[in-house]
């Protein structure tokens, strides 16, 4: 196989000639260049965790790669913040291991909007762990708006077929676009829906969360309240205001704010009054409201049917 | 030499600029003299900046004060999938200020990956009298609002492009706001929005406008409204339907397919939302005339899909899911003897096995059937060296190929190998490949082959590959015109991007993420490269209060004339040559 690139068969130019020689000239060449960063260089080359890097990538597979390794002592040494939520997902997830190595180098305790959010799926695994493929954060790269879209006519799909039930419709091809879109929709209710927005009252920058990283209300207020009512660095609010350090709780009702978010039909309701795979099923995105603000919301529920007949004509 | 170029009056060396528009082209006219250099920058029409933070707006103005055209790109690529944090940056409002009293004559503004408010539409909708293409790609920030702002006063406006942005739908009325006696729109794409647009509107609008050349509707315009808008509009060169369901019934089938067959000159096609497969004979009288299809929203099975690409002779781009399966892109090889571009999306990417018949083998039987082949975009969950081999033999003129394998990590299927050798062959046979993305079980090996032949190499995409610093080097040290390098989840460290630290000023930008940088390299890095913008994108605190040597979360390098920038969030952490931690 090598041979026919040639790659490592004959020589040409600098790089690349035989096998070990070739690694050795290479290697060579980047410490030679790395004695212009005098003081630096040192701490930069040492790398004890490089080689069992080699081997924590990997592979899903049994035979042909490295072998699967659960290290957490070793990433313990760079200080991140382990708590024993991780642990349960890493030891269970073993088979995606690229995805551990992306949980291990992003994950903590407060749960970065970006970073895979594990900690917060092991506390409220239902029925086992999530679907198939790792869930990563962007991966398959599929952009958000496509995703969303696609998981918008698996919605609406779902909605004919319910209405479908009823009719008697033998030909193949129905039965076969049934089967199809079942199993899309089932599995599209475990992937990523598209993250959705939060924005909270009073700061003009909103952030995205991930709903699939969670399976119920709790963990998702918990992650919000992280996210939002910590006084550290992670939100810089804007304008001088002041910083929001009283930890709240969204759901209880207890907080000067609210959990709202807004459904399909663009009506704002209250999170938590349905069961949490109806909301995940209407819930376009997520906005924390003033207490205040939101006492107007139960009467709005009652307008809903009256707004819709209004449409733009 | 100098006197000859002054032996001509600047209007007519002036005139012969006028005939270069290429901005390389243009570029290199103005490094031949002072003279030279004078004249071209006074005759500069249009402008693109690759990334918007690598110049300030009072730099270009400076430079070029006759602009009419400028395009911006903002955030990184990987920002399509969710991986850089929202508030990042990406803000247009300081360039639309900027310009707004600078070019009163300004026609074109188009956005990529940036953030526009209503604000800032308004500004655009008042300042620029001559006003006439507004495009924003996948952008966010603005709504519905703002559109209407646009409608209302841009008297020249030809081209309205939203695609695949992100707007705040607050009303479909926006439309309405285009006035009465406007008519010159040539081109609509609001195929983003969620909202139902004020139909009666958009069939006035479409009625009155008779340079109308593209079209792409939203999924809230349903089937049986089409045919009225096709009716009004027989010119059209590019149409996206809504969506493409409705009850099947022969009058409005009939309808339908006269209306299609009435556009002479349609070319492309695109939405095709909610599928009813009822309807797709409907386009069969206009299928031979061709050329872009992108069914990659439509949810119908491969014998549709079959017969429709079937009838697609002169097919140059086809944009489809999973669906089609090998048998269906069988059929496209077959038939579609003009295909240049081939974009296979997955139907179900997150689901455990396969739902589709859909391999290697498709890829493989189009890279044979379809000499003309040279971009590809292509989801599956299995692959060979040996068909990466077939493909790269096939198709010594691939100029894109993104091959993604959905499983990270996944070898090749018969042998169990790295795919190292597969996407050696694709880089040693495609000699003139500009963009590659990797996927799959890789060692460094393949960024060895890469750093050897990928030579015209500009674009490369890497996730969950390698081993170690070498891979990384290989690709820095290699790839002579390696613009943009974006990683993540790959064993690369500080070695590599220190050694190579020269090579990222040639390079417009680099992501990693989730790889192995410490904050160390990149306070060294940003201390030794001021003409570098080091940007640490960590949501956990300051890096500072970490250990040096605990990997950063994210990390976006990219050069700049500009400095460090004014609008950083407070997740993005950068060095100032103080070598002060410096908190934006």
């Amino acid at each position: 196989m090598d041979g026919t690139l040639g790659l490592l068969g004959g020589g040409s130019g600098g790089g690349g000639s035989s096998g070990a020689s070739a690694n050795e000239s290479t290697v060579s060449k980047v410490e030679v260049v790395e004695q212009d960063f005098v003081g630096m260089s040192s701490e930069a080359s040492s790398y004890p965790a490089e080689a069992e890097l080699e081997l924590g990538l990997g592979l899903s597979l049994g035979g042909g790669g490295a072998a699967v390794k659960a290290k957490p002592c070793k990433w313990g040494e760079r200080g991140r913040i382990l708590t024993a939520k991780d642990f349960p997902s890493v030891v269970s997830h073993g088979s995606s291991t690229p995805s551990r190595f992306s949980d291990t180098a992003t994950a903590a305790a407060v749960g970065p909007v970006s970073g895979t959010k594990r900690a917060a799926d092991s506390v409220c695994q239902e029925g086992g762990s999530p679907t198939g493929g790792s869930q990563v954060v962007g991966w398959p790269p599929i952009r958000a708006y496509r995703m969303n879209s696609l998981v918008n006519q698996a919605k609406s799909q779902r909605a004919e077929e319910d209405k479908l039930i009823g009719e008697k419709d033998k030909s193949p091809d129905a039965t076969k676009k049934k089967i199809y879109s079942k199993a899309e929709t089932n599995a599209k209710e475990k992937c990523h829906l598209g993250f959705v927005k939060v924005n909270i009252d009073g700061v003009p920058i909103g952030r995205k969360v991930d709903l699939n990283a969670h399976s119920c209300y709790a963990t998702l207020a918990q992650m919000l309240e992280d996210m939002f009512f910590r006084s550290a660095t992670t939100v810089k609010s804007m304008g001088g205001e002041e910083q929001l350090t009283k930890p709240s709780k969204l759901l209880d009702g207890s907080s000067e704010f609210v959990l709202t978010y807004e459904d399909r039909d663009g009506d704002w309701m209250l999170v938590g009054d349905v069961p949490w795979g109806m909301f995940l099923g209407s819930v376009k995105r997520l906005r924390i409201m003033r207490t205040s603000e939101a006492n107007g919301l139960a009467p709005r529920f009652h307008e809903r049917n009256e707004r819709q007949r209004s449409k733009p004509i | 030499m100098q006197r000859m170029a002054c032996s001509f009056p600047d209007e007519v060396l002036e005139h012969v600029f006028s005939f270069v528009q290429c901005d390389n082209d243009r570029n290199a006219i103005s490094t031949v003299c002072k003279s030279w250099y004078k004249i071209e920058r006074w005759s500069r029409r249009r402008v693109f900046v690759g990334n918007c933070y690598a110049i300030s707006p009072g730099m270009v103005i400076r430079r070029f004060p006759e602009l009419r055209s400028i395009e911006l790109k903002g955030k990184p690529h990987f920002a399509d999938f969710n991986l850089v944090p929202d508030g990042w940056g990406g803000y247009v409002a300081p360039w639309i200020s900027a310009m707004a009293a600078a070019y009163p004559w300004l026609e074109e503004i188009r956005l990529k990956r940036m953030v526009i408010t209503d604000e800032n539409l308004e500004l655009i909708a008042k300042s620029f009298k001559n006003f006439k293409v507004l495009v924003l790609s996948s952008c966010e920030g603005f709504s519905t609002e703002g559109l209407a702002a646009v409608a209302a006063n841009c008297r020249n406006l030809r081209e309205l492009d939203l695609r695949e942005s992100e707007v705040e739908d607050l009303s479909g009325h926006w439309l309405s706001h285009f006035p009465d006696d406007y008519t010159s729109l040539v081109s609509l794409n609001i195929a983003c929005l969620g909202c139902e647009v004020s139909f009666s509107a958009l069939e006035r609008l479409v009625g009155r406008c008779p340079n109308l050349r593209t079209l792409r509707l939203n999924r809230a315009v349903p089937l049986d409204k089409l045919a009225n808008l096709l009716r009004r509009a027989p010119q059209l060169v590019e149409l996206g339907t809504g969506a493409y369901s409705s009850e099947l019934r022969p009058d409005v089938f009939s309808n339908l397919s006269g209306a299609f067959s009435g556009c002479k000159e349609l070319k492309s096609l695109s939405g095709f939302w909610d599928v009813v497969p009822g309807y797709l004979p409907a386009v069969y009288p206009i299928c031979c005339r061709l050329t872009t299809l992108n069914l990659s929203y439509a949810t119908i099975q491969s014998p549709d899909l079959i017969k429709l690409v079937g009838q697609c002779q002169n097919l140059q781009r086809l944009w489809v899911l999973d669906y089609i399966e090998d048998a269906g892109l069988d059929a496209v090889a077959a038939s579609c003897k003009g295909l240049r571009e081939l974009r296979v999306f997955p139907s179900d990417p997150f689901g455990p096995e396969p739902n589709v018949l859909l391999t290697e083998q498709g890829l493989v039987s189009v890279s044979e059937g379809c000499p003309k082949l040279q971009s590809v975009l292509y989801f599956c969950r299995q692959m060979s060296n040996a068909a990466l081999m077939t493909i790269a033999r096939n198709r010594p003129n691939m100029t894109r190929f993104r091959l993604c394998i959905i499983e990270p990590g996944t070898p090749d299927y018969l042998t169990l190998q790295p795919l190292d050798v597969g996407f050696g062959a694709i880089v040693e046979h495609c000699k003139d490949l500009q963009r590659l993305s990797l996927s799959g079980l890789l060692t460094d090996r393949v960024f060895e082959y890469i750093g050897t032949y990928a030579k015209k190499l500009e674009m490369l995409s890497v996730a969950f590959a390698g081993e170690s610093d070498l891979g990384l080097h290989h690709v820095l040290s290699g790839c002579e015109n390696l613009r943009k390098l974006e990683i993540r989840d790959c064993p690369f460290g500080d070695k590599a991007l220190l050694a190579n630290a020269a090579k990222l000023e040639t390079m417009r930008s680099l992501w990693m993420s989730s790889c192995s940088v410490t904050f160390g390299a990149c306070k060294l890095l940003g201390q030794k490269m001021p003409r570098l913008n080091v940007e640490v994108i960590d949501e956990r605190g300051p890096p500072d209060s970490r250990p040096e040597r605990c990997p950063i979360e994210k990390l976006y390098i990219y050069r700049t004339v500009a400095g460090p920038r004014f609008d950083m969030p407070g997740f993005v952490w950068t060095i100032d040559e103080d070598s002060a931690m410096r908190l934006s």
